[in-house]
């Protein structure tokens, strides 16, 4: 059996090992968890053309610096706008690339976005909880949280020279900063005010920002009377309001239940893009209604299968690569010799 | 507020069911009675449903199904759901009430005016049902808490609370299953194993149980394992 091995050099905060979440024990107080931006995280690992929900590192901004000590895999790294160096050499944008004993990858965080994902062409070893390997933050629970110093390995490697490369980035799903909310379920509760507020002015990100959510600075919603509600479920992308008027944006290890009523709640498919921003970065929202959310979510279902089936498709070697780019004005296509 | 049951469509993927608009045992056996129909008959494209005090959330695959065809098959399943509650369990929850293991005995004898000896009857008292999960995995709300012992949270909260402490705050109780800071009244400890670390059953109680708390003296505490790690 083909493995890899590595030594974490450094390992930031946050950064931790998720597949593509834990679903179906909410009733029991467990989130889903999983990948903070699950686009990224498919990409990754369809890229390498693995099961899009296989486990991978979720690497925050602090950054992951990795020793390979032992074989070879090739890994890839998709996830906002990272800085990548690879034995002294950095790819610009998400790419695959092979790396060996005695080299070295570190990502830091570049230009854009708050999550990256690295995954590696063979099964990443960790720690499973429920069957998952996907880390609940704040307890523990799942792979857990890679830290400086900790050994890793990879069974099963692969080396795919046919992937490595770019990998394009998705236009289908680039975010503007405005994320389509749906009102409610507790919007009747806030004052008008609160509510015209909450789609007509701008928002910030701030630092209060890890798995469970984003606290957003902003203009205060204020809660029409001293209404409380029983405590019930919430969902991901819930933006529930405290009794300071202080709206937070509940992501991947959010509690399951809560007091807070919750003005409005983001869309699935706009969660991977405001999870990417970065304290101080401006948010909008944007009303639809629950049909419309239904449309964009299918829409982006459709476009992300199709994009992921495309990132998946080998692209060939250098030599295939080299060889079809010059039989593309011949007489003899490419396809037809493979 | 319109009529009940009331249905609040939540982003793309889920439905509000309010089936009540206080909390209490009608709306348990109301929430219980909707959680197993929803169950043993689950309209298509329904990919999990979280049960809590007054109302449920249906949260549904998009691609499959929205918002109007959820709400009509929950509708459905509620005009011919029965109205009494579906069999629940019963477990006992053995506590010890050693002064280190329940730092805050003394202080809710003293703000409910009682002996600690009294905190740990009406503790022992109360007829507790698992009204719904939150806050972190296993932590499980327990509701019936005799009203002698409602204390309000503490102003600030304690760090590092070990798993297995049973603490109160308001009408609630629940016993902890991981480290985790703490604003509640700590009473006691529990050995009771909440996340049991068997994959068939992971988790001790399901929505709805009956939960009855037994006293244990520390010897018996540390036979049992003592609090869970």
């Amino acid at each position: 059996m083909s493995f890899a091995r590595f030594t974490v050099r450094f390992a930031g905060p946050l950064v931790t090992f998720q597949d593509r979440g834990r679903p179906g024990h909410k009733r029991f107080g467990v989130s889903a968890s999983g990948p903070m931006d699950r686009l990224a995280h498919a990409a990754a690992n369809v890229a390498l053309g693995q099961l899009a929900g296989a486990t991978a590192i979720e690497v925050s901004m602090g950054g992951i610096v990795l020793a390979c000590t032992e074989g070879a895999v090739s890994l890839a790294v998709a996830g906002g706008e990272f800085g990548i160096d690879l034995a002294g050499s950095g790819p610009e944008g998400w790419a695959v690339l092979t790396i060996e004993a005695g080299q070295t990858l570190t990502l830091r965080p570049g230009r854009a976005g708050s999550w990256c994902y690295i995954a590696f062409a063979g099964e990443l070893q960790c720690g499973h909880w429920l069957g998952h390997a996907a880390t609940h933050s704040t307890s523990g629970l799942g792979g857990g949280a890679l830290v400086t110093g900790q050994e890793l390995e990879v069974a099963n490697t692969r080396t795919c020279p046919d992937r490595e490369g770019p990998i394009a980035q998705p236009a289908f799903a680039r975010f503007d900063g405005t994320a389509r909310v749906v009102m409610g379920p507790q919007d009747d509760l806030f004052d008008a005010a609160a509510r015209t507020a909450l789609t007509t002015e701008t928002f910030q990100l701030t630092d209060a920002f890890d798995r469970m959510g984003v606290r957003l600075d902003g203009p205060r919603l204020s809660i029409g009377g001293a209404l409380s509600i029983p405590s019930e479920p919430v969902a991901r992308g819930s933006i529930q309001v405290a009794g300071d008027g202080v709206a937070t944006v509940l992501l991947a290890d959010h509690q399951t239940t809560g007091g807070y009523p919750k003005i409005a709640t983001v869309i699935g498919p706009d969660q991977d893009g405001l999870a990417q921003l970065r304290a101080r970065d401006a948010l909008r929202f944007k009303a639809i209604t629950p049909a419309e959310a239904v449309a964009a979510a299918r829409t982006h279902a459709a476009a992300r299968v199709a994009w992921l089936a495309e990132i998946a498709t080998p692209r060939g070697t250098l030599m295939e690569r080299l060889m079809r780019e010059n039989l593309v004005d011949g007489v003899v296509r490419a396809d037809s010799d493979s | 507020m319109t009529a009940l049951p009331r249905f609040t469509p939540v982003a793309e993927h889920a439905l509000l069911v309010q089936l009540a608009e206080e909390v209490g045992d009608r709306a348990a056996r109301a929430v219980l009675a909707l959680d197993k129909a929803l169950a043993d008959r689950p309209p298509e494209g329904l990919v999990e449903v979280v049960p809590a005090l007054v109302n449920l959330l249906v949260e549904f695959d998009p691609v499959v199904t929205d918002h109007a065809d959820m709400q009509a098959a929950v509708a459905a399943l509620l005009d011919h759901a029965p109205d009494h509650a579906p069999e629940v369990a019963t477990h006992d929850v053995a506590v010890c009430y050693d002064p280190d293991l329940g730092p805050d005995l003394a202080a809710v004898a003293r703000a409910t005016g009682q002996s600690e000896e009294a905190v740990i009857a009406a503790h022992l008292g109360g007829g507790y049902r698992v009204g719904m999960y939150g806050f972190a995995p296993g932590y499980a709300y327990l509701t019936g808490l005799d009203p002698a012992l409602h204390v309000p949270r503490k102003p600030t909260a304690l760090r590092d609370v070990p798993a297995g402490s049973v603490i109160i705050a308001g009408p609630q109780c629940l016993v902890t299953t991981l480290k985790m800071p703490t604003g509640w009244s700590i009473l006691g400890s529990s050995p009771a194993r909440i996340l049991t670390g068997d994959p068939s059953r992971p988790f001790l109680f399901n929505v709805g149980d009956h939960v009855r708390f037994t006293r244990i003296d520390r010897a018996a505490f540390e036979a049992m394992g003592g609090a869970p790690a």
